[in-house]
């Protein structure tokens, strides 16, 4: 592995190096681009989200070959409502920047990034619970956390916060 | 009518999955020797309510689904109707076998969204406590492993070293469990001379009761013969299903958060990252071991270069004023009816920030609209993670490895179930 004393790019740098590699390969993918606390956040359309991620972890130079979290969110607008969140990490530069995408309110949908990391597979099923978001071609999109019958996705901004009384079945006698 | 009720009928989704394509192998069974056992949520083995269904062919677990959720308690929903004050209870009860790391890693995330850094003296405390849970943690671990394979000594032993820390963060933090320790912009109370001289005390004589510990294991032909070879994962496998914390470190990856990306005053610090190549249970106990020594270490440093000074950042619109001055003072009074009433008054935007804990990478998501609350928060709970691999690692094995092999990755069900 890379020996401790290596010197580190600095993050400014290495986030416009991410920037910069990413439009120059997929010019029409950068959405936008903020910094906030010297962490970088991309969003990508969902249509392109798989191929970026692919690039994002095959390319030598960015190696971002950990993701280190996938999370969705509820952003209650009418347009673009959902999103998923893509924080990847790379162990070679010790680096981190932030992928965004967004689906709409009516059937989310979102390509699964499950064949590129491995370790997605139970973070979108946590956001398929949470938020009711289907990640397409998930090979075994199930329920996390709630039981199988629940009918509701929690974690959506209309769902109430001490629950809905009579969504889970109590055990019968 | 006479209706066949539903629940008898339909196969449950969970059962499905453990019989698809992709988490089960087929094959010719003359003796149909092939049986489904459920193991837990009510198990001694699964550290909480860990639920597993194993697919077993005689002794040998051919495919196993974990099943999650039996400790779900909405942490994020309840983040996003709590003042970030208000939420750092709730952390104590995420991996509740070292909640000081856990409120350690809340405040350093909040404060980063917050643009605010804790004194000098502040930053050296949350990391003493850090490390000083962080041996609590694996003691546990070092006991849990042994009384599964029916060691009842090491885990007596090592209880009693764990319960020296607990009376320590009695004194810290004023409670031995739920410490609720740390505040946005630096810690509740100072520690005490005596609570150092306690400390001291533990960590000199730590190393011979740790000894004590490995001379019953190191060289013992039942431990080495339950636990090599056990549970075997590749370093790819381990990176690609993003395991993190020591049991990654056992696969020979050299990834850890304090070294790769230092927060708090770890820079300033002297210490080893252990690291073992055979991605073993015995290696991830060797890690651990490691880790507890060289945690010491830390904690030696942080005491002989301790400073004296404040433990409160200066910026009353996000610290909690100081209990004396909001009786006496009229501005603070303010400030601390604004802070517990509405919250914190956070910039917009987002932010992840992760710590090394004892578990592994422990991160915390946070978008922010600008409230008292965050608008969505995210726990990137490691042991929630890390189970992820025990499919893999249990396919194969005996199924008396199963109890060694979730041992090994020390889960903790409060912090995976969130």
């Amino acid at each position: 592995m890379n020996g401790i004393k290596e010197v580190n790019i600095p993050m400014e740098a290495m986030n416009e190096k991410v920037i910069e590699k990413l439009k120059r390969k997929y010019p029409d993918a950068v959405l936008k681009a903020n910094e906030f606390r010297d962490e970088l956040t991309i969003i990508i359309p969902k249509e392109r989200i798989v191929e970026v991620c692919r690039f994002m972890k095959e390319d030598d130079e960015l190696a971002f070959d950990f993701l280190a979290d996938l999370c969705g969110i509820d952003m209650d607008t009418s347009e673009n409502r959902f999103g998923v969140i893509y924080n990847l990490y790379s162990l070679k530069n010790k680096h981190r920047i932030r992928l965004k995408t967004f689906a709409e309110e009516e059937h989310p949908k979102v390509p699964t990034v499950t064949g590129i990391w491995g370790t997605a597979n139970w973070h979108e099923r946590e956001a398929y619970d949470m938020f009711g978001i289907i990640f397409e071609g998930h090979p075994d999109l199930r329920r996390m956390y709630m039981p199988e019958e629940f009918e509701y996705h929690p974690l959506r901004k209309e769902f109430p916060l001490m629950g809905i009384p009579g969504s889970l079945d109590l055990p019968k006698k | 009518m006479n209706q066949k009720p539903e629940t008898i009928t339909r196969k449950t989704k969970i059962l499905e999955a453990l019989e698809n394509e992709h988490t089960s192998v087929s094959f010719n069974d003359p003796l149909e020797s092939e049986m489904i056992l459920n193991m837990g949520p009510q198990h001694p083995a699964t550290h909480g309510v860990l639920r597993l269904l194993l697919k077993l062919d005689g002794e040998t677990v051919l495919a196993t689904v974990p099943e999650l959720g039996y400790l779900h308690r909405g942490y994020e929903k309840l983040a996003e109707n709590c003042t970030y004050h208000e939420f750092i209870p709730h952390t104590d009860r995420l991996d509740y076998l070292c909640p000081l790391s856990n409120n350690t890693a809340y405040v350093l995330a909040v404060e980063k969204l917050a643009g605010i850094e804790c004194p000098p003296r502040a930053q050296y405390i949350r990391v003493l406590i850090s490390e000083l849970a962080r041996i609590s943690s694996h003691l546990v671990f070092l006991g849990s492993v042994a009384i599964e394979i029916g060691a009842l000594t090491v885990w007596m032993w090592s209880f009693r070293e764990r319960e020296k820390l607990y009376d320590i963060f009695e004194r810290i933090a004023g409670a031995r469990f739920t410490t609720s320790y740390t505040r946005i912009g630096g810690v509740a109370q100072d520690i005490t001379d005596e609570t150092i001289a306690m400390i001291k005390t533990f960590i000199d004589e730590f190393p011979a009761e740790l000894l004590q510990c490995e001379k019953l294991f190191n060289t013992n032909p039942i431990f080495i013969g339950r636990l090599d070879g056990v549970g075997l994962i590749t370093r790819e496998q381990a990176v690609d299903l993003g395991l993190t914390g020591p049991s990654l470190r056992a696969c020979g990856v050299e990834h850890d958060l304090r070294h790769a990306n230092p927060y708090l005053v770890y820079n300033e610090m002297d210490f080893n990252i252990p690291v073992y190549k055979d991605g073993d249970a015995l290696a991830r106990y060797y890690v651990r071991m490691n880790e507890m020594r060289e945690s010491r270490k830390i904690v030696q440093q942080v005491l002989s270069k301790m400073p004296v000074g404040e433990i409160h950042t200066l910026c009353p619109k996000k610290v909690l004023p100081h209990k004396k001055r909001i009786y006496t003072k009229m501005e603070e009074l303010i400030h601390d009816f604004m802070i517990v009433n509405f919250g914190i008054q956070q910039p917009v935007g987002e932010i992840y920030h992760a710590v090394e804990s004892s578990k592994g990478e422990l991160g915390f998501y946070i978008y922010s609209k600008g409230d008292g609350q965050p608008w969505r928060m995210k726990i990137r709970s490691p042991s929630f993670v890390n189970l992820q691999l025990l499919p893999l690692m249990m396919k194969g094995a005996m199924i008396s490895d199963v109890v060694v092999i979730i041992g090994s990755l020390d889960p903790v069900m409060g912090e995976a179930d969130k």
